[in-house]
């Protein structure tokens, strides 16, 4: 049987199926010119490279943990020569990057709404709570209490630090370009859908970084 | 959000009249001159280059395998020294594994799988263009380094130790690290860009129970990539950072461990196999049917089977450490997963038997070289059920007997595949066949010298002769294998160098095509050979699995798309309703000039770490001004814009 409709379908049943999916059948062609020229969500290409990008970065965050633990379990002390990281800086960072999830939130509600003020708005916050979590990650980095170069649990606190640093940057970087372009413009329609997805992609930066904190901070402690 | 200028212009009518024709082969061709030639972003053009530079890899691969078989043709031979063996074998591995097998699947799919899924374009034709030139700059990266007596030579999975900083100083393995970047970049964004084509770019219709199983196989094969290849790229990471930086992942004074690296690796590595095997596995499903003249039996069986050996590949990886002092436990568990592979493999090898069995056979060398594939790999398959069990790997370990193997696995799996492939799918490219008679010749050829070449390596592997040493006494009795296996090496060259005078001389003297010289039922053979810049003039829409072996119904094709500019139909993931229409950007130069930036970045960073910090900064500018929307083609997407 077609999946669009042939003569023996009854007239409401076509109706129904066209409306929902904004496609006419006329003779051997079906019309597509009246389908959205873009979708939010799953619909768009963006969301499914987005979270390609997410399953092959979050494959590197869990096997540099892998990494952690499997050289923690050879090693008779934890950390092997120094204090453990001081506290203050990741709690205090780990809240505002939490925190920066509600600006990100605002920035993709508004971008679905194709709210073009709301978009700068929101996004022009989210730049904000970069520029606060760059800074307070540098206070990070100097609260270690190990070099990379110490020994092999400098090295991979200093990798996991790193990698997870490498995506805040970028992030930032997606995020200033995309507020740039919302106020000079030119603006079409799925740039909304790149603002939504870069919300996207800030989430998983944010909530792959409590595994990562978790496992910096309290693992050397446990 | 700016009103959508009103009225839209209009889509192509159905079928397309001849100035939408006109004007869809305009839209999606790219430009004319060099500087358009580097800012091609058209799948067929980045396929066909990455195809054949995937090829000048295989033939350099190829060359240096001569080489070692030169040297290793008698005893105590003074031809290559020892250094120079160690570069070889590295470079030989290292090429055929990263530079050749993996990218040139990747690369059959970025030509083949719009056109089977009925799509004008891979989904992000810039990120496609840009992922060609990372991978060509780091193969030629590889190879200049080579050239210049700095090429890598602690072999082509780089164990630590002897790769680290203290038994491998110098440049050397930086290069190698640093091939591993570049080339795991090209193929984790070409994996992304496969799902995300396959996912949202199929024709109406072309549901996922009708998707042709060579573009089931690279779907699955861009799963296994998107989680195996992170663990290589982590890896050599951290070998780098070990050899430059002064970490200690890999050094055991300071806590590290040597081990690490060999799970990191083969945690990718022998998922590897399977992006070499699976694309591969898709080439016979596709040319099998074509040439039985009937449908594949148990076409569900076959999916299952990808899937079920997609996720047992990644429970194998142990067994390439059979000889570490891991639980003999956790080794038993790995022999168990490793014979498990038979499984998945049987199922798929019985239902091609059936196919063949049940059809009217038409013999045509992408079939020969087909049919060699069970020969072959059935005999891989079974030395790799020896090699799975621990007290028989334990004896042959490091031996040629895993040499053997993994060459009947590898070739045998994949490359005599893909050799009947692009035979297969030569005309669609060029729109002339291969000579059938140079064909058969490199056929038997490749055939016969292969087996010559590989088989005795068994037998030497079990006479205990060691892989990777540049000589041997005569005294070894090793010496007649040697050199037959040299002669077989000689047939496989002379056997190579036909078919690059067959692919050379077809291109003008070959007999001309048509749309379907084979009578095939899948949707490539539907258009012109070679196909027009935009695929399909208007786009299929699909009922059956077969489309060109089963009646036509209406509706026939989509109306409604532009011609005027790159506009494409998304449809939903399972069912392959229409979902909405997106436009695609123009050809650019700046992937090109990102590549450059990145190959900047990563090479600088062998000599300096601030190459990372100060490198950043072209590729930033480079990835922002890619992105950066021209108002020109703004205006024209705002011409069709319809909001959801």
């Amino acid at each position: 049987m077609s999946l669009f409709g042939d003569g023996t379908q009854s007239a409401a049943m076509r109706r129904r199926q066209d409306a929902r999916a904004r496609v006419r059948v006329e003779g051997e062609a079906l019309d597509v010119a009246d389908l959205p020229s873009f979708g939010f969500s799953h619909r768009s290409l963006m969301w499914w490279g987005t979270v390609g990008l997410m399953a092959i970065e979050g494959t590197a965050f869990a096997l540099a943990i892998f990494a952690y633990f499997y050289l923690r379990s050879h090693a008779n002390r934890w950390p092997m020569s120094t204090p453990p990281p001081a506290l203050i800086w990741g709690i205090v960072n780990t809240v505002v990057l939490l925190v920066s999830m509600w600006p990100n939130h605002m920035a993709k509600r508004a971008a679905e709404k194709l709210d073009r003020g709301g978009v700068q708005m929101w996004l022009s916050a989210c730049l904000l709570f970069s520029f606060v979590f760059l800074v307070f990650r540098w206070f990070e980095f100097e609260a270690l209490n190990v070099r990379w170069d110490t020994d092999a649990y400098g090295s991979l606190v200093w990798m996991l630090m790193g990698l997870h640093t490498f995506h805040l940057i970028t992030d930032t970087w997606d995020t200033t370009v995309l507020d740039v372009l919302f106020f000079t413009g030119p603006i079409e329609g799925k740039r909304y859908v790149d603002v939504s997805e870069n919300a996207l992609y800030w989430y998983f930066v944010v909530l792959s970084w409590l595994p990562i904190y978790a496992v910096v901070y309290w693992a050397p402690r446990g | 959000m700016q009103p959508a200028a009103a009225p839209r212009t209009p889509g192509n009518a159905v079928p397309p009249t001849d100035a939408q024709r006109r004007a869809l082969e305009r839209t999606w061709s790219d430009p004319p001159g060099w500087v358009g030639w580097l800012a091609a972003v058209n799948h067929k053009a980045i396929g066909k280059r990455f195809i054949v530079t995937a090829f000048g890899f295989f033939v350099a691969g190829g060359v240096l395998a001569a080489l070692m078989r030169l040297q290793l043709a008698k005893p105590e031979n003074k031809l290559i020294g020892p250094d120079l063996y160690n570069q070889l074998f590295t470079m030989h591995g290292t090429t055929m594994m990263f530079l050749f097998a993996v990218p040139v699947m990747q690369a059959m799919a970025v030509y083949l799988v719009p056109l089977m899924i009925g799509s004008r374009s891979v989904a992000f034709p810039r990120m496609n263009a840009y992922a060609y030139w990372v991978f060509l700059f780091g193969g030629l990266m590889l190879y200049i380094a080579f050239l210049l007596n700095i090429g890598p030579d602690a072999g082509w999975f780089a164990y630590v130790p002897l790769a680290g900083p203290d038994y491998s100083p110098g440049k050397r393995m930086d290069f190698w690290a640093q091939m591993i970047t570049f080339t795991e970049t090209s193929g984790l964004l070409e994996a992304v860009i496969v799902v995300a084509t396959v996912f949202k770019l199929r024709a109406p219709g072309m549901t996922l129970n009708r998707i042709p199983l060579f573009v089931w196989g690279m779907l699955v094969t861009a799963f296994m990539v998107m989680f195996a290849m992170p663990s290589v790229m982590l890896a050599s990471t951290a070998l780098i950072t070990d050899r430059l930086v002064g970490t200690h992942f890999y050094n055991p004074a300071e806590g590290g461990d040597a081990l690490l690296w060999q799970h990191l690796f083969w945690f990718f590595g022998h998922p590897e196999v399977y992006f070499i095997f699976l694309p591969g596995l898709g080439f016979m499903s596709s040319i099998i049917p074509t040439f039985a003249r009937r449908p594949i039996f148990g076409y569900t069986a076959m999916v299952l089977a990808l899937i079920a050996t997609a996720f047992l590949a990644f429970g194998l990886w142990v067994h390439h450490m059979f000889a570490t002092n891991l639980p003999e436990l956790g080794k038993s568990f790995f022999t168990a997963a490793s014979m498990m592979i038979a499984i998945p493999s049987a199922v798929q090898i019985f239902c091609w038997i059936a196919t063949l069995w049940t059809g009217k056979l038409n013999f045509k060398t992408p079939l020969l070289f087909v049919l060699a594939f069970f020969f072959i790999l059935v005999l891989g398959g079974m030395t790799g059920l020896m090699l799975a069990s621990v007290p028989l790997d334990l004896q042959v370990h490091d031996t040629y007997f895993v040499v053997a193997h993994l060459h009947y696995v590898l070739i045998g799996g994949a490359v005599f595949p893909l050799f009947g492939a692009i035979y297969y799918w030569y005309p669609k490219i060029t729109g002339r066949l291969m000579s059938e008679r140079l064909g058969r010749w490199n056929f038997w050829l490749f055939f016969i010298g292969f087996n010559v070449a590989f088989f005795p390596m068994h037998w030497l592997g079990l006479h205990g002769m060691p892989r990777r040493v540049y000589t041997y006494s005569a005294e070894m009795g090793w010496g007649t294998m040697n050199a037959i296996a040299s002669l077989g090496a000689l047939l496989i060259a002379i056997s190579v160098l036909l078919f690059i005078v067959n692919v050379w001389r077809s291109r003008r003297h070959g007999e001309p095509a048509g749309a379907d010289p084979w009578g095939a039922g899948t949707l490539e053979w539907s258009m012109p050979s070679p196909p027009p810049a935009c695929n399909f003039e208007a786009i299929p829409i699909v009922h059956g699995r077969d489309p060109l072996w089963e009646p036509q119904h209406d509706p026939k094709a989509v109306a409604g798309l532009a011609v005027d500019s790159r506009e494409v139909l998304l449809t939903t993931v399972l069912d392959a309703k229409p979902d909405n229409r997106e436009s695609f950007p123009n050809p650019t130069i700046w992937p090109f000039v990102g590549a450059i930036a990145t190959t900047v970045l990563f090479v600088g960073s062998i000599f300096t770490p601030w190459a990372v910090v100060w490198g950043s900064v072209p590729v930033a500018i480079a990835l922002t001004a890619w992105f950066w929307p021209r108002p020109t083609d703004t205006s024209a997407h705002l011409a069709r814009e319809q909001q959801p």
